[in-house]
């Protein structure tokens, strides 16, 4: 069984805009796979129609064979705990230290009084403690989010993501914001993620040859629709140009070294 | 154009400007038939006999007690309708900002009480409200909190919208409950903002508080109308000098504060 199926999934806003048109593929658990695409192609709204922070119109989603656009209250919660967001601007509360943005993470576990109250147990401090390490983090436990560079903050924004053990990671262009440098650290460290501990990911990017360095499997999107879905040496420059719907040589990539690296 | 030309038309507006407001003046003295040498010349006058007559002298000192006392009640009154306002002006700056109200048709309802307690002037709510306490501090009361909740939760629905919907939407994605989102992430990002016109509050509604005694016949305010009416004009000196100084007291403490928690 998949881990994640999506079926027909159709996003209207209006009568007129056609978010997602008819999605459907499916996502086996572990693997690794990029969805690229133009700015509004829909990708950010497909990665959120998954753990619903916007509701699809039409069309099944199936995580875990639970179908999700149904879900409601408690079970919706329950969901999106299986599932931990990365976001391109982090996403942080940037008063509170870093030791606490970890520990939202931990939210979706708990009822409204100890969510209110912020009551975290031993063991899941430990836990955060201990991700924050491997993630190089330790020393900055303390300080507050607004001290931290982009890439510690980003990794920050993964700490809180794996404190929810989720199955999946849903990122949605995480290294747009970072210099080249900070953007490996993160890539690398989201790969090592997906290898060592086995969960699925998810990534939404811009960059066509970081998709195709990293990913195993490319998903390219056009106006809301799959123009391309397969592996990432399948995908030939032409249907890259068909992805961005743009003529040969208006694109910024030196596709002839596009293995190089 | 030439750069000549630009500069005389440019001298011209200038001197056009300048007649104008001159001859708008003149009008206005001309109209309300107003002597400008008496007027000035008695200025200083003025001052003479404010010096004379507002200088406490020995027996107005020997009010200081009462009027501390009295002092003490206005700025508790103050302190503690600005407190209780700030807290329910958060709860209802929630329900009106854009990134944190439960459902849109909650946005409206709590707008539209925060711009009519806003916008009726705290004399007009004390006035409103002797008619159901009459003379009593619960008039004064309601009127500053009317107003303070009405200014907290404008504010404050503007700082919830500014800290954006980025960390909410984090918080959501992770399955937290809406209390949970507001609790830990809503709040801390906005608390520091709220102590700080909560300060500024404590502050206006202390000047406030005296004006509003003044009306309802209470506080630092109805003793300074009394000893003015009754031509005791030291002890209503009194009053004023002691009023500024715990406004700067007062100032000086939330300065301090804001320092530490910006």
């Amino acid at each position: 069984m998949s881990l994640l199926e999506l079926h027909s999934v159709t996003k209207r806003y209006g009568a007129e805009t056609l978010a997602l048109n008819s999605i459907t593929f499916s996502v086996q658990s572990g693997e690794f796979v990029a969805i690229i695409g133009p700015s509004g192609a829909g990708k950010s709204t497909l990665l959120r129609c998954i753990n619903r922070l916007i509701d699809v119109s039409e069309g099944d989603i199936l995580f875990n064979g639970v179908s999700v656009p149904k879900l409601r209250g408690k079970e919706l919660r329950h969901h999106r705990t299986q599932i931990g967001m990365i976001f391109q601007h982090y996403n942080l509360v940037n008063r509170l230290s870093v030791l606490e943005n970890v520990l939202h993470g931990r939210l979706g576990y708990k009822n409204t009084f100890q969510g209110i109250l912020g009551l975290y147990s031993q063991e899941e401090k430990r836990e955060a403690v201990r991700i924050l390490e491997t993630l190089g983090l330790y020393e900055q436990m303390y300080k507050r989010c607004d001290q931290l560079s982009g890439g510690q903050k980003q990794r920050v924004g993964i700490a809180r993501a794996l404190v929810q053990q989720p199955k999946m990671l849903l990122c949605d262009e995480p290294i747009a914001s970072l210099d080249p440098s900070s953007a490996k650290v993160i890539m690398d460290t989201l790969r090592e993620i997906n290898r060592t501990m086995g969960i699925t990911v998810l990534v939404n990017l811009h960059q066509v040859d970081v998709a195709l360095h990293y990913a195993e499997r490319i998903i390219g999107i056009n106006r809301g629709q799959v123009i391309y879905d397969g592996p990432p040496h399948a995908l030939s420059n032409a249907q890259i140009y068909q992805i961005y719907g743009s003529e040969a040589g208006e694109l910024i990539l030196d596709l002839k070294e596009r293995y190089a690296a | 154009m030439q750069p000549d030309t630009f500069f005389r038309r440019r001298r011209l507006q200038s001197l056009l400007f300048f007649v104008v407001i001159l001859s708008v003046t003149y009008g206005s003295i001309v109209l309300t038939q107003f002597d400008v040498v008496r007027g000035l010349l008695a200025v200083p006058q003025a001052f003479a006999w404010a010096v004379v007559n507002f200088i406490p002298y020995e027996r107005a000192w020997s009010r200081l007690p009462n009027i501390l006392s009295k002092l003490q009640e206005t700025v508790l009154v103050a302190i503690a309708s600005s407190t209780i306002a700030a807290v329910l002006g958060l709860g209802l700056a929630l329900f009106g900002a854009n990134t944190t109200r439960p459902h849109p048709w909650f946005s409206l309802p709590a707008r539209a009480i925060a711009s009519v307690f806003r916008n009726i002037d705290v004399s007009v709510w004390a006035l409103i409200l002797l008619f159901s306490f009459g003379q009593s501090g619960f008039t004064g009361f309601f009127a500053l909190f009317f107003v303070t909740l009405g200014f907290i939760t404008r504010v404050m629905i503007e700082t919830i919208d500014e800290v954006g919907v980025e960390p909410i939407e984090a918080l959501r994605a992770t399955g937290a409950s809406y209390g949970a989102i507001i609790s830990q992430s809503v709040i801390p990002s906005c608390l520091p903002q709220l102590i700080s016109w909560l300060l500024y509050m404590i502050e206006t509604n202390i000047r406030s508080a005296t004006l509003v005694g003044i009306l309802t016949g209470t506080g630092i305010g109805f003793l300074f109308d009394l000893y003015f009416k009754n031509f005791n004009y030291g002890s209503a000196s009194l009053v004023v000098l002691v009023t500024v100084a715990a406004v700067l007291l007062i100032e000086t403490v939330s300065n301090a504060i804001r320092r530490i928690i910006l």
